[in-house]
């Protein structure tokens, strides 16, 4: 099929996506705010005020960057889980399935989808952070990139974990298990330097850390590992899970008898 | 040509099931085609490799003169599909639903508010089009998986039992309308339980059985293939034994009712002979089974010991 009628079908599933994100606000956008506002009451007044500078920034201004990231990759993973996994057990996802669209269609849509609500989240964390603490941007290309590459790992993680799930078990646990803890140790509410050097060592296997000290860096101007790698790690990351996206549904897994 | 040309087409699901065991089939460009079969006998199998949503083991499956193998795009966008069991998003519009469809297939918004329109207003769904799909009635989600399915014009339509427990009135309006866009030039594929439904629409049937055609004809020769058939005559007066006629088996149903077998090589001049010589009158006779029912059973009697049961109908 031509290119055009792939754009045409891309298009009309981000369309698709994005409508769900905003018809449904109060479950998509409204969670992470309220979430964000308690630990910025919690962790950045209450206890920050006697945690004192992190970094050289005031300890709310330290854990904004890590809050945003960690609430832009639970959404863009979930957004795409719940989507993708509710279309297949209402079988609705046959639609696409029956239709002239290539994988990477299908693929990018989804992920494209899994950005939107990310973004859109990102957009209504920042304004909660913004009545709590100030916000720097010390380098906005840094900033912006790497938080669009970091919802597109997370939107093509969840696109992944909602090919393989027979059931509604499968999607939650991977959330549950993987990624909140991840997020946690990925140097959300501190830098690995306060840790004992093993810890430091383990912690750099966690590609979690690499995008919340980027996005940080691109913020405060301020990361405990170097640039090139966390691009580097996103990048790879986004990559091989895009090709694995691509081989799932070019044979069917999971959605194809 | 050829709208749907299937070789050798086998499916083994990963349980060991084989649901299609070498089955061949053409199905002529303009035709409406009956599909037939008992549960499991592989037709839903069949219509979701056509339609992509089920892969085949082995075989080759050409729409169009599009294989499936080398130009799948090309052949998935000569058809629509109405499946079996309701597959709609319940929670969007039925207008989205359709336009939504319409764009995987590449036409544009606006392309696709036009013949949403079409389609909807044809189906009597154009009232309901801001309604979410989970408040439609059984009918009415058919029926807009029908405007769905022809949103971007197929030249191929399969549909899957597409009557499936709506009322009468609606399979009427809706047989009429199938009629139409079979004439307007879609080829139509139909599988249904309901034999009336395929004996009334189609020009040529298959019967599938146990992953192979066991019959394929014009429904005209298929009917003429019946060995015998059963009709049910209403007499004017009460009769308390069955009347004899030689040649023929009559069973007396109630003391109005009659039921005689005639075989091929029999007519009903003889039977109406034969009652009046015996003084009956018969005021009004219809058949006792559906025709195509009866040779749909001759075709597929078994024993119940074949090992059946695939992942479909």
């Amino acid at each position: 099929m031509s290119l055009r009628v792939q754009f045409i079908a891309l298009y009309t599933l981000v369309r698709k996506e994005a409508t769900r994100v905003f018809r449904i606000w109060l479950q998509t956008l409204m969670p992470p705010a309220v979430t964000t506002a308690l630990y910025f009451l919690i962790f950045g007044h209450l206890i920050g005020r006697r945690i004192g500078r992190m970094g050289g920034f005031d300890y709310a201004e330290f854990i904004a960057p890590g809050l945003i990231m960690m609430q832009v990759i639970t959404n863009a993973y979930g957004n795409v889980v719940s989507s993708f996994f509710s279309a297949k057990m209402q079988r609705h996802l046959e639609e696409m399935l029956v239709a002239p669209m290539a994988t990477w269609t299908i693929v990018l849509g989804y992920m494209l989808g899994g950005v939107l609500r990310g973004l859109g989240v990102a957009a209504a964390v920042t304004a909660v952070a913004l009545v709590f603490t100030r916000l720097h941007v010390a380098h906005l290309l840094v900033t912006v990139s790497v938080i669009v590459l970091t919802a597109c790992v997370f939107a093509l993680g969840g696109l992944i974990n909602a090919i393989l799930a027979d059931n509604f078990d499968d999607v939650s646990i991977i959330p549950s298990f993987v990624l909140t803890p991840l997020s946690y140790l990925g140097g959300v509410f501190y830098s690995i330097a306060l840790l004992p050097e093993f810890a430091q060592r383990l912690s750099l296997f966690n590609p979690i850390l690499y995008m919340v000290n980027a996005f940080r860096y691109g913020m405060l101007g301020v990361a405990d590992v170097g640039l090139g790698t966390a691009y580097a790690v996103i990048i790879g990351f986004a990559a091989v899970l895009f090709a694995i996206c691509m081989v799932l549904i070019d044979r069917g897994t999971g959605i194809r008898s | 040509m050829l709208a749907l040309a299937v070789r050798n087409l086998v499916k083994t699901y990963p349980n060991g099931t084989q649901a299609l065991r070498g089955l061949d089939l053409d199905v002529p460009q303009g035709d409406f085609f009956a599909l037939l079969g008992p549960n499991g006998a592989g037709k839903t199998t069949l219509i979701g490799i056509v339609t992509a949503l089920v892969n085949k083991t082995a075989g080759e499956v050409r729409v169009f003169g599009h294989d499936l193998d080398t130009a799948r795009d090309d052949a998935r966008a000569c058809v629509g599909v109405v499946p079996q069991e309701i597959n709609i998003n319940y929670w969007d519009s039925v207008q989205n639903i359709v336009t939504t469809q319409a764009g995987f297939y590449g036409m544009t918004p606006r392309q696709a508010r036009v013949r949403a329109e079409a389609c909807l207003k044809q189906l009597h769904l154009w009232d309901r089009r801001r309604d979410s799909g989970r408040s439609l009635s059984g009918g009415m989600k058919r029926r807009l998986m029908i405007a769905r399915a022809l949103m971007h014009q197929p030249r191929l339509l399969i549909l899957d039992e597409p009557t499936a427990g709506v009322d009468i009135e609606i399979r009427r309006s809706m047989w009429e309308f199938l009629r139409e866009i079979n004439a307007a030039g879609t080829t139509i594929i139909l599988t249904t339980h309901y034999l009336e439904e395929a004996e009334c629409l189609c020009r040529h049937v298959a019967i599938i059985d146990n992953g192979r055609i066991v019959e394929r004809d014009a429904m005209v020769r298929v009917l003429r293939k019946r060995q015998a058939e059963v009709f049910v005559l209403d007499l004017r007066d009460p009769v308390r034994a069955a009347p004899v006629v030689p040649g023929y088996e009559i069973v007396l149903v109630n003391e109005h009712e009659l039921e005689v077998e005639v075989t091929r090589e029999q007519d009903l001049n003889g039977v109406f002979a034969g009652l009046d010589a015996a003084g009956l009158r018969v005021v009004s006779m219809r058949n006792k089974a559906n025709r195509l029912e009866e040779l749909f059973m001759q075709l597929t009697a078994r024993d119940g010991t074949d090992g059946r049961g695939g992942q479909g109908g």
